[in-house]
Parts: C-alpha cells; structure tokens; sequence
C-alpha cells in the first residue's frame, strides 16, 4: 500500500479531481498549503511597496492505494496538474505499512477500498 | 409630553430642531425658512442613505463571488462611485434635468456642463419650493446615478477586464443614465405621457439590469460555470458578508425611497417607508416559499434576493400603492426573483454571479407594471407603463449590448483564461484580499 502526496497548484485542483474520478480513483484528502519550489517565490505590490512572497498558496492531495492503482493514481494526477509551466508541483510516493477503516476495523487491501 | 420627548433619541434631534428652526425664525422672514429647513436637512440624510448602498453592493458582491475575485470587486465599487458622482457634475445632472434647455423634443436635453447653484436664493429656498437646495438636488440625484452603475459589475464579476469595465461604466452613467432619465424624472416625453417611476424601478434598476444583461450576455460565463455540460456551482466566498450587505442595501432603501418624496412631508415619507419594508419583508417570505417549493431547502441567497426584488419592486410606486398592494408587489417580487435566478442560470445559461438581471432588471420591471395595476392614482396606466418599460428596454439594451461589443473588439472585455484560473486579484491587481492564507480556492 502506497500514500501518494501531490502538491499542485490551487487552480488546478478541480481538474486534477476529475482526473483521479475518470480513473475511478474516488478517496482522497485535500488541505491548503503554503509553499515554493526552486523558484523562491514572486514578487507582489503592496500599497506602492514591492515585496518578495516565497510561500505561495498550493493544494496538497493524498491518496492511499492498493500498489496496482499507484501509476494510474501518478497518472492521473499529472494529467490533472500539468500545464507545462513552472511551479505545476511535484508528487511523492510514501510507503504505506498499515491502514484501518474505523467504522469495521478493517485492515490492509479492503480498508484501502 | 417630555418623557415622550426623551424617550426617542432621533424624534428629539429632529424636535430640537425644529425648535431652533422655528426660534430663528423670529428674525427669519418667515415660517417657510424653517419648513425649508428640515425639508433640506431630511433629503441631505437621504442622501447619506443612498451612499450607504455602496457599502451593501461592496459586501454584497464580496460575498457572493470567490476570495480570488473579491479585491477586483471592491476596486470596481471603489471607482464607480467615483465615476458616477464625477460624471454626474460634469454632464450627468444637467443631462438628467435640462429645465428648460431641450435640444431634441423632450427626448433630449442638456443644462450645460458642470454644476453652478443658481444666484441667490433661487439655488436655496426658491429652487424647489422651499424642500431642498441645488447642491442637495446634485448630490441626492448623483448618488442614484453611481447605484445604477454600479448594477454591473455584480452580473461581471470574474472574468472582465478592469479597464473595459470601468470605460463602460463611464459612458453607461455619464450619458446613457441621465439621457434616458431625462425621459421620466427630467420632465421629458415619458413624463409628459403619464408614465410613473416613483423613485426608479426603472430608470435605475432595469436601467442597470439592461446593462449588466448586455454584459453577461457579451462576456460569457466563467470558466467552469457550464463546463460538460452540466451547470455547475461556483460558490460565493462568504454569507455573512452577503447578508451584510442586503441590509445595508435595506438601510439605504430608507433614503432611496423616503427621499424620492423630495421634502420632509411627514404623511408621504412615513408612508413610504412602510410600503418600503413591507414589501421587502414580503420579498423574503415570497422567496422563502418559492425557494422551499423548489430546491426543498431554505437557501439564504435566495431570501437575500428576495428582499432586494421586494425593495426594487416597490420603488417605482412606494408612495402610490396601498400597504396591501406593497406586499402583493413584495410576494411577487420575491417569488419571481427566484423563479428567474433559476431560468436565468439553468435555462437560459447567462452567468450571473450575483442575481442582479434577476434582481433588478426582472423585477425592476415588475415594480413599474405594478404600478399600473395596483396604483391608487387613476392617472397610472397599465398601458403607460409598458410603454416606458419597452421604450427603455428597446433604448438602453442595445445602446449598452454595442458599447460592450465595441469594447469586445478593440480593448477585449474579457481576461485571458490563465488570469482567471488565477484570480482577477493576482492577475489584474497584483494583491490579494486575504492576505497570507486562504481558504479553498475552488472545491
């Protein structure tokens, strides 16, 4: 079992949904984030002051899989997230040792679901 | 008699006021400078009240667009009000109010440009039969004028370009606005013919709703709004703000509609006022009804509306329809704005993120027909009202659909799709509303 963490750009989270929906990939969690990559941030106009913002707003995505949706999920996901500029976000792969379903106590392959 | 007096805080402004009025009035001329007075000091607080109207479209379209759009929205609140009372002074009055100086028949006029008092006490107590002076008559009339401009940029919101908008905006309240409420309230041909627009369901609220029609129309929807097909949600960034702003937007109904009386008259304003709320109550509970019936649940935008299509739908006759009338004009008002934010966004498909076609010019039409139904004055006409309601749909839509569309191909009206994905925040401003953390960006 895998935990795929994607952080993608705000605005591109509705398509990155569809995306995961169209692969019937349907369970995942999204939070805000504040973040940067290599490009530091950018630069923002503030009552005629010029100043640097380097954590800029991003939408973290979690999905936990069974290891056969893993590439359809990175797929997905990229199809989703992809505008071919800079600051399109990255995914990373986690290793999942254990997962519960609390309502039955189900562990492993059926709690993944 | 004293406790009466203290009991009520603004009775006894308006008390001492009167006093003092009538005490300086041993050494004025006369009982008529005290009258003029309160007239003046009444409309002036009208006047006030109008303005407050700002506040409760600035809250209300915050409310009711996305976070990433809500810095562009207040800029164009910010900048309407400024056209709309710049362009007032400059053209707009004395486009609105010729007087004498009709150029065309009574369908075009204009007093010349920028706003001098007439000399003496002609500007004051003789202007307008002793009930308010020039400068109040300006101001007043120039806060309508920045109301119905500001219409717009509610059915625009998120997807046009900011500067497109506001030269719009310029030509829209600078010359269409006062020309064609010259027509009514500037004594014109409408005027002449017995058409009634108490105090502007239709040269404000269609008049703005035409204009946000021909924009949305123009513009499309936002990206996302229609997309496979489906029509999709595109949720508001806050309720309270929204909420806010429709009673903000009551609030200012006190002045828009007790002051279209044009004096103090203690019967018509009083009157007015309740036919006012009334039918605003009215409006909710029509909406409550009608939303419950069909979407089964209660929604609070819809109520909201409501109120407002209570309030646009009793301002063209607030003062010439019985409290009865009030509410069935209200109930209607309110029913019919959610029938037709529903036609509007699902049938039609016209993105309108605020409801203003509805609100406005839907039932801003509603409101003058009214009138020729329910009016306790026989001079009122079905048949007038229809005449005015399509002389200006017939006169304003076009003019405002080739504005946009002139814009559309020189300057483009509409950001890129990168800028709006974006936020017209970031893209057009360079600053956000909230700074630092945001909540959702888009579900």
């Amino acid at each position: 079992m895998k935990l795929i963490v994607a952080m993608i750009q705000p605005h591109k989270l509705p398509d990155v949904k569809q995306a995961l929906f169209d692969a019937e990939i349907y369970k995942m969690t999204v939070t805000n984030a504040l973040g940067c990559g290599q490009q530091r941030g950018f630069t923002e106009a503030y009552r005629g002051v010029i100043h640097t913002v380097n954590l800029l707003k991003k939408v973290r995505v979690e999905v936990a899989v069974n290891e056969e949706f893993v590439e359809p999920t990175i797929a997905a996901i990229t199809k989703g997230a992809r505008t071919g500029n800079i600051g399109d976000g990255k995914i990373f792969i986690l290793d999942l040792p254990e997962c519960i379903r609390i309502r039955t106590g189900e562990r492993g392959f059926e709690a993944i679901g | 008699m004293l406790k009466k007096v203290l009991t009520n805080p603004s009775r006894l402004t308006l008390q001492i006021f009167v006093g003092l009025a009538f005490f300086a009035q041993a050494n004025a001329a006369t009982g008529d400078e005290a009258m003029f007075v309160v007239n003046n000091t009444w409309m002036m607080v009208a006047t006030l009240l109008v303005f407050i109207m700002h506040l409760g479209f600035a809250s209300l379209e915050s409310g009711l667009t996305r976070s990433k759009n809500t810095v562009n929205i207040l800029f164009k609140n910010t900048m309407i009000i400024s056209i709309g009372l710049l362009t007032y002074a400059i053209c707009g009055f004395n486009l609105m109010y010729p007087g004498e100086a009709w150029i065309f028949g009574k369908w075009f006029g204009f007093g010349g440009w920028g706003i001098t008092a007439p000399e003496g006490a002609a500007g004051l107590i003789g202007y307008a039969n002793g009930a308010y002076s020039y400068w109040t008559d300006f101001l007043f009339q120039g806060m309508f004028a920045a109301t119905g401009a500001t219409i717009i940029s509610g059915a625009v919101a998120g997807r046009i370009k900011l500067r497109s908008f506001l030269l719009f905006s310029t030509v829209f309240v600078g010359v269409l606005y006062p020309f064609v409420g010259s027509w009514k309230w500037g004594a014109g041909w409408l005027d002449q013919m017995g058409f009634y627009d108490f105090a502007g369901s239709t040269l404000v609220h269609s008049v703005g709703g035409w204009g946000a029609l021909a924009g949305a129309l123009l513009l499309g929807p936002r990206i996302g709004k229609y997309a496979g097909g489906e029509v999709n949600v595109l949720r508001g960034s806050s309720m309270p703000l929204a909420t806010i702003g429709v009673f903000l937007l009551w609030l200012g109904w006190f002045g828009f509609n007790g002051g279209s009386v044009l004096s103090a008259d203690p019967g018509a304003v009083s009157f007015t006022l309740v036919t006012t709320c009334l039918a605003a109550a009215a409006g909710i509970l029509g909406a409550y009804f009608v939303s419950e019936w069909v979407q089964k649940q209660p929604d609070l935008s819809m109520v909201l509306n409501g109120a407002l299509a209570g309030l646009v739908g009793i301002t063209a006759g607030a003062d010439t329809v019985s409290v009865l009338s009030a509410v069935i004009i209200g109930l209607v008002a309110g029913g019919l704005v959610v029938l037709s934010v529903i036609f509007i966004d699902s049938k039609l498909r016209i993105d309108d993120p605020v409801g203003a076609i509805s609100v406005h010019l839907v039932c801003g039409i509603w409101g003058t027909l009214a009138v020729g139904i329910f009016s306790t004055n026989s001079a009122h006409s079905f048949a007038t009202q229809l005449t005015g309601v399509a002389a200006y749909g017939l006169v304003v839509f076009p003019v405002a659909l080739i504005l946009f569309y002139l814009l559309k191909i020189s300057l483009g009206i509409r950001v890129s799709a990168d800028d709006e994905t974006k936020g017209l925040d970031l893209s057009e401003h360079g600053m956000e509303a909230y700074g630092g953390f945001q909540v959702f960006s888009d579900s």
